[in-house]
């Protein structure tokens, strides 16, 4: 057996999946939200918006990454054998199709059943009535003609600045009167008006809307007065937003990320969208001045940038499309007397987001900020939100003389700017603000607490496996552990130390920090469960992450799974592993778990013979986790916690809703749940937050069965 | 609250640390935070004496840091000390006293001698398991990046310590520029190394038998943490610490920086620190191995709760202070005896003038230790035994004593001979006035008890002292003839009534 195993190299590129291809097939699986009859309406906006601004993400990093790669002549291959070249051509052919799987689920799906549920969506101003031409006219006059900057080019004009991500009008018009050549010019759409315009209808029945492209395509002659429009078409362009910040060469990080702010638009375009049917002329003048290659143009059949959707969802009075808004539930220990200090001392406290509140977290550092035994207050920030309690209560602690320090991420993508706005805020305020650490992301998300008590210092700890934003924390699903176990507390205090850039501490307690040892941490986990099962023993990993594409980790993970180690895997989006390869990784089970709530937390679950180890924490199975991040892995020791976690990971395991498995085709089908009771884990979650709360202990063991037909088509799989 | 919060801070020669501690009779002492800074001050001082700009700045930047850590904590008292690469800084006062101005820290600078017993200190604090090894022969070899001390120890007393020019840093230097091959570095640290330990075996050694090693440094103590940190707990059999240095030897530096997790940089001084314990360890012969894994702050922190009475200890560091003293004075052939005598009589005098004098419980120790030390120079020659006792002396390490200390007890060595020179018209010296002052003070005792031990037949042994107004009466319990005492004493007395204005005068106890 042992020599079998040695034969096999698990790092054989056809045994994995490249990334990329992954994350579009994660991408189709929020798609298939979109295109779910079982889910309400305006939800399925929702979901369609999504897949259109992760794709707008994607060719914004990852294609643009992968274009830089192949301009520098760099072909590594990937994990899967693909170079740089290779993985673009196969994407071209994916992308295309998920672009029309987007449009069709828009034009035949949704729009038809807007009309029926009272929402007429205007497809062209020509379709207008004279009434509501009228209308429109004058909502343009009045709105929105004062915004717009019409750009005409000739000769003595250049070719204007297109905007990253802008929508646009480009038209091609001719002088008035003279019979010289076509000339191009073009308008932005007004990315400050509201997409969609509502217009006044007669019945409440059935209200109308259209889109503001629509609107200034049909004044355009009043833009361009001394032209005759020949023709007048939406488009819209995608540029390299990959930025790598030269951190050796900036001396002041923040200087240089503002710096890189502002070049960001400047970005190469890798991607052109234009209206279907658009005039051959304009397209080719649009294409060759913005060095278009025929593979990165998007001909679509309906409105560019649909993430209008999530505005959509947004309109008031179609809550009966939507579904039923979850209020986050109280967390049961922080009921009661006393500050959020002396029920922590009570035991260790796991919160579990959205399903419960995220204000014992806010609440944390609000009371650390006014308790006067409170010392200190250190936190790692990563992406907040616009407004955050978090950034006030650490702004109110340092004038109330506590030491706040905060670790400020700027190199969060897409938030640098919001970053830097409230980083100088804290500082204004007297707080010690890191900005980053050359070279590596702080994603890590723990705060620490210091505080004197009676028979000395005491350190109180959250630590987590999403951001500190009390935004997200509605919808992401995270979990987070409170706690003043002393261990983790001086290991929480090393972590802040070295954050500052003072050395690692001579040892680590409990945590397991990244990148440091924290790869080697999860290899020997993973080998450890190998070891036992050689041994005879049980092995088995249960592991939900967002990302797997680590090589070292997947090869080890396959080598358990030769040695006969039960893997259970719940990995949101990409996932590199394959499952079902004879040899390799029979013994593997990889399920996706895409529902109203973005799953987000990290948890890991090692059997170790009998005596299961759970961990948590920030880092994804990707290289970028483990090798260029500053990431926090912490265990759940307290035996109550540790049952309440595989209780969790039990019912993701078990949905049949909203999980979809990976076969050993490669594809995603929705798991099986014919026969067996409908579970869907994120409504089960919510509905044990509830009982919770309510202060009933027995598990709700009333679920309603549904029958067969009303799930989605699935299948046996193995 | 009876919790004290106190830092320590050790500006070392490759790293600035500061432990903050939590102090009670209840929890003792109770590490809190440990933060550390690397930064290399030895490299520069030791080659040119000097520290640069950035050095400097860089230094102040730190400590303004950690005193911005001491306020969080709320940090009732601190130390700071600095060590070999303070110490060999020619401007190191005005680089001190930039740093105070800068930071509000002030850096206390440790001789060679404090430092290792501060170190020492830092392994006794962990009581039993110590107390348990020094039973049998121990050498403790603190290694430093300046120099190394090898301390040893037989039947629980200190035999010697000393100091030897064999520090990590130094020999790193020496190997960076021979220019050699990974594979010749253990032999050149073994050449390097093997004259002055066999120098050391041969003085000091003398056929006692060295069972333990106790070892204070930093990168085998962080190296066996890594791998396991119960392994500090206790000791380790000499043939399980030669697997690891094997294994060390074994691996390249960035192989053997992934196997234990830590900084490929400092493997390099890993690799020597253990190279040169294995070389003591075959020397000696040893069959046990300890690394507590403390460090000097541990020391300071150790020394200051002792101060402050938070802390008791069952072992007399006092002792071991005295004990080094008296193998020092066995070396040179003084004798015990008569030191003895010497020490009773000084001491009973000392006691019953602590009004007068005004000296406390440390210059006592340095009146002990000059009587020990009364005659070491004789070793050399019978003529001018003052001037070369001070020889002596000032060349020899007595553990835990300060340069200053030092310096005294040379003085009131030298000056129980020879005719006083006053500060005002002295040639030579470190001593501040009031340091003079204090050897002054302690030669004038060291005389009138040299002088009632004049024949050296110990009449004085049984003496008691009593101040009566301006006379310190000295009454002795004997039937020797003490003629030749008496006689003699108005001489080497006048010293005595010179310093305090108080006659010392002889009388023999009544019915005898």
């Amino acid at each position: 057996m042992a020599e079998k195993e040695k034969k096999i190299d698990f790092k054989n590129p056809k045994y994995y999946t490249n990334r990329e291809l992954s994350w579009i097939l994660f991408n189709i699986r929020v798609l298939n939200e979109a295109r779910d009859k079982s889910i309400p309406l305006f939800e399925r906006l929702k979901f369609l918006s999504i897949t259109a601004s992760n794709l707008d993400e994607f060719f914004m990093i990852r294609v643009a990454s992968l274009k830089d790669m192949v301009s520098v002549h760099y072909d590594k291959p990937d994990i899967a054998g693909l170079s740089p070249q290779e993985q673009l051509k196969e994407l071209d052919k994916v992308t295309h199709d998920l672009v029309s799987l987007q449009y069709s689920t828009y034009t035949r799906s949704l729009l038809p059943l807007l009309e029926k549920n009272g929402l007429h969506v205007i497809q062209a101003h020509e379709d207008l009535s004279k009434a509501e031409g009228e209308y429109v006219d004058r909502y343009f006059k009045e709105n929105v003609y004062p915004v717009l900057t019409p750009m005409a080019v000739d000769s003595s004009r250049p070719f204007p600045l297109i905007r990253n991500k802008s929508l646009n009008i480009g038209a091609l018009v001719k002088k008035k009167g003279e019979d010289k050549e076509l000339e191009f010019a073009t308008v932005q759409v007004p990315s400050v008006l509201p997409r969609i315009v509502e217009i006044p209808s007669g019945g409440a029945d059935c209200r109308k809307v259209i889109l503001l492209e629509e609107i200034i395509e049909k004044n355009i002659e009043n833009l361009f007065l001394n032209y005759d429009i020949v023709c007048a078409h939406p488009f819209r362009i995608m540029r390299n937003a990959d930025l790598t910040i030269e951190e050796d060469e900036a001396a002041d990080l923040l200087k240089e990320i503002e710096r890189q702010l502002k070049k960001r638009q400047w970005g190469q375009a890798i991607r052109l969208e234009v209206e279907a049917g658009i005039d051959k002329r304009l397209l080719k003048i649009i294409e060759k001045e913005l060095h278009i290659k025929e593979e990165d143009l998007y001909q679509i059949p309906g409105p560019l940038d649909l993430t209008f959707l999530m505005k959509m969802y947004g309109m008031d009075g179609f809550d009966h499309l939507k579904k039923p808004r979850y209020e986050p539930q109280p967390v049961p220990e922080m009921e009661g007397e006393g500050n959020i200090f002396e029920k922590i001392q009570k035991g260790d406290i796991l919160l579990f987001h959205p399903y419960q509140t995220f204000t014992p977290v806010v609440e944390f550092i609000k009371q650390a900020a006014k308790d006067p035994q409170v010392l200190a207050i250190k936190q790692t920030l990563y992406r907040v939100s616009g407004n955050s309690p978090i950034i006030a209560a650490l702004a109110q602690a340092a004038e109330n003389g506590k030491q706040v320090s905060v670790l400020v991420e700027l190199k969060a993508r897409f938030d640098e700017e919001n970053n830097i706005v409230w980083a100088k805020k804290l500082e204004k305020a007297g707080c010690h603000v890191i900005y980053g650490l050359v070279g590596l992301k702080t994603h890590s998300k723990i705060t620490l607490v210091v505080r004197r008590e009676e028979d000395g210092i005491a350190r109180y700890v959250h630590l987590g496996t999403g951001n500190y934003n009390d935004a997200t924390a509605k919808l992401y699903t995270d979990m987070g552990l409170l706690t003043c176990s002393e261990t983790i507390g001086e290991d929480a205090t090393a972590v802040f130390n070295m954050l500052s850039g003072y050395s690692e501490p001579l040892n680590w307690n409990k945590l397991s920090l990244a990148p440091l040892w924290l790869k080697d941490k999860f290899l020997f986990l993973i080998r450890r469960e190998t070891e036992n099962a050689r041994n005879g023993r049980k092995g088995k990993i249960i592991a939900k992450v967002n990302s797997l594409c680590d090589q070292d980790i997947i090869a080890a993970l396959y080598e358990a799974s030769t040695a006969g180690v039960k893997i259970h895997l719940i990995i949101r989006g990409i996932c590199c592993l394959r499952v079902g390869i004879p040899g390799v990784s029979e013994n593997i089970k990889v399920r996706s778990i895409v529902g109203n709530f973005l799953e987000h937390s990290r948890i890991f679950y090692f059997e170790n013979d009998g005596d299961a180890e759970i961990y948590m924490g920030s880092a994804d199975w990707m290289p970028r986790n483990l090798e260029r991040r500053v990431e926090i892995l912490f265990p759940v020791e307290k035996e109550e916690l540790k049952k309440r976690v595989v209780h969790i990971l039990d019912v993701q395991l078990k949905d049949n809703v909203k999980a979809n498995v990976l076969n050993k085709d490669n594809g995603y089908e929705k798991a099986d749940g014919r026969g067996k009771e409908r579970l869907d884990s994120q409504e089960e979650f919510c509905r044990e937050a509830m009982e919770q709360a309510a202060g009933e202990k027995e598990a709700y063991n009333n679920r309603v069965f549904i029958p067969e037909s009303a799930v989605e088509p699935s299948y046996e799989i193995e | 609250m009876s919790i004290k919060t106190f830092a320590a801070i050790d500006v070392g020669s490759y790293e600035l640390s500061m432990k903050i501690f939590e102090m009670s009779r209840k929890e003792k002492l109770h590490e809190i935070d440990h933060i550390r800074h690397r930064i290399d001050l030895g490299t520069e001082t030791y080659t040119t004496g000097k520290l640069s700009h950035e050095k400097v700045d860089e230094l102040c930047r730190v400590l303004g840091e950690y005193a911005d850590i001491m306020q969080t904590y709320q940090v009732s008292d601190y130390k700071a000390y600095g060590t070999s690469a303070v110490r060999e800084m020619v401007n190191r006062a005005i680089v001190l006293e930039q740093i105070k101005q800068r930071t509000g820290i002030h850096i206390d600078v440790l001789s060679n001698s404090e430092q290792r017993f501060l170190d020492y200190k830092s392994v006794a604090s962990r009581g039993e398991q110590f107390n348990c090894l020094i039973s049998s022969g121990t050498a403790i070899i603190d290694i430093g990046g300046g120099s190394l001390q090898v301390s040893l120890f037989d039947k629980d007393s200190l035999v010697t310590t000393q100091n030897m020019r064999l520090g990590i840093l130094r020999i790193r230097e020496h190997l960076s520029q021979l220019k050699l091959k990974p594979l010749q570095y253990g032999e050149i640290i073994e050449e390097l190394s093997a004259g002055q330990i066999e120098v050391l075996a041969k003085l000091y050694l003398k056929g006692r038998k060295i069972e333990n090693i106790i070892i204070v440094d930093e990168y085998i103590s962080n190296a066996l943490a890594k791998r396991d940190r119960a392994l500090l707990e206790n000791y380790i059999d000499a043939g399980q610490y030669v697997s690891f240095v094997e294994e060390i030897k074994g691996h390249s530096l960035s192989e053997m920086g992934k196997l234990l997790q830590m900084p490929e940089e400092s493997m390099f001084l890993l690799y020597i620190s253990s190279v040169l314990v294995m070389q003591f360890q075959q020397a000696m012969g040893a069959g046990r191995v300890w690394v507590p894994g403390v460090t000097l702050c541990d020391g300071i922190g150790y020394e200051y709760a002792e101060k402050n009475k938070i802390l008791f200890t069952n072992h007399d560091f006092e002792k071991d202070i005295i004990d080094c003293t008296q193998n020092i004075s066995k070396r040179y052939m003084g004798s015990k005896k008569r030191g003895e005598t010497l020490e009773r009589i000084a001491l009973t005098v000392f006691d019953s003038m602590k009004k007068v004098h005004g000296l406390g419980k440390r210059e006592r120790l340095l009146l002990r230790l000059a009587a020990l030390l009364h005659d070491c120079g004789k070793y050399i020659t019978m003529t001018n035994v003052g001037e070369a006792s001070y020889e002596i002396i000032m060349s020899t390490e007595i553990i835990g004593l300060s340069h200053v200390e030092q310096e005294i007890v040379a003085n009131v060595v030298r000056y129980n001979y020879r005719e006083f020179v006053y500060f005002e018209s002295r040639q030579e010296g470190r001593l501040d006035k009031q340091s003079y002052l204090t050897a002054a003070k302690l030669a004038a005792i060291l005389r009138v008890a040299t002088a009632l031990d004049r024949s050296h037949k110990e009449k004085f042994r049984n003496i008691v002292a009593a101040l009566r107004e301006r006379q310190l009466v000295l009454t002795v319990d004997t039937t020797y003839d003490i003629t030749l005492e008496k006689g003699l004493f108005s001489s080497k007395a006048a010293f005595f009534e010179e310093m305090f204005d108080i006659k010392p005068v002889i009388k023999r106890k009544r019915g005898v």
